[in-house]
């Protein structure tokens, strides 16, 4: 399983000494020989998104341009917040194949499981 | 399907509109427990609404939509009678054989977001790009809602 953890992922944490992080919205399926995990994050780039990989663990930053733009605005509905979110990885994956890539705001990483752990087929003798 | 209605900038309610919309998550997240709809929250109890800011500079409104993941020819954009409208639809991934779902809060399905402009546009100079994810329409002012500035002259 990929486990989004609960500790990093609540939204709007308010601690004054403490950034605040949009929780991406992800989708996450498992195919035969890997995972594949989209995240949305509007507003980010290639140059801006950062993709760690750490004791089992995968986090997803992505911190949006935040061009100055021009006019006053009118009306909001957008945050201006960055995204975080942490995900617990299945020790079948093999770290060293992960793969990811951006494009229009849509992060997809690709999680191949390792050799051992896909489905073999045993002859009989 | 929501029309913004957008007065002066100073009264408008900010404020209000963001605590009415944390409620609206929070109703979602109860209902979502509920409901072990882990799967697809956004299906049947809320439609698809992507964020919509509107800007104005003097010579045009500047209307951005936080659209993630989309193709360009998905989205539709259209101005008429002072009313800008964006609208597309996104279709759930068909699942690959063997394939198994874990966590989908991606939403899919139709949207639409109309908002009418405050002052008369030049409809048919209106220009729309989609970069990293958001769509930004430009939408010029017609010729008599542009600030003038008037010469005085001594008489």
């Amino acid at each position: 399983m990929l486990n989004p953890q609960a500790t990093t992922d609540s939204q709007n944490q308010t601690r004054p000494d403490e950034e605040v992080w949009l929780t991406p919205r992800v989708d996450i399926s498992e195919q035969k020989d890997e995972y594949v995990l989209e995240a949305e994050m509007p507003g980010v780039a290639k140059e801006t998104l950062e993709v760690l990989l750490e004791n089992n663990e995968l986090t997803l930053v992505g911190r949006r341009a935040h061009r100055e733009q021009p006019g006053e605005p009118l009306h909001v509905e957008s945050s201006r917040h960055h995204f975080r979110r942490t995900f617990e990885l299945d020790p079948v994956i093999d770290a060293n194949r992960v793969s990811v890539r951006i494009e229009q705001g849509l992060v997809t990483v690709r999680l191949p499981k390792s050799e051992q752990a896909k489905p073999r087929r045993i002859e009989v003798s | 399907m929501p029309l913004i209605r957008t007065y002066r900038p100073s009264g408008w309610p900010y404020a209000t509109l963001n605590q009415l919309s944390a409620l609206g998550e929070e109703l979602n997240r109860l209902f979502d427990l509920s409901t072990r709809a882990g799967l697809r929250p956004n299906d049947s109890l809320q439609s698809w609404m992507p964020p919509l800011d509107l800007r104005e500079t003097p010579d045009a409104f500047i209307a951005t939509l936080e659209l993630p993941g989309m193709k360009r020819e998905q989205i539709e954009v259209s101005v008429h009678e002072g009313v800008l409208s964006v609208s597309g639809e996104r279709l759930p991934s068909e699942p690959a054989e063997g394939c198994s779902v874990f966590r989908s809060e991606r939403p899919f399905g139709r949207f639409q977001r109309s908002v009418s402009l405050p002052k008369p546009v030049q409809a048919d100079a209106t220009k729309a790009t989609y970069r990293d994810g958001i769509l930004t329409v430009t939408l010029p002012k017609a010729e008599e809602a542009k600030p003038k500035q008037i010469e005085v002259s001594v008489g």
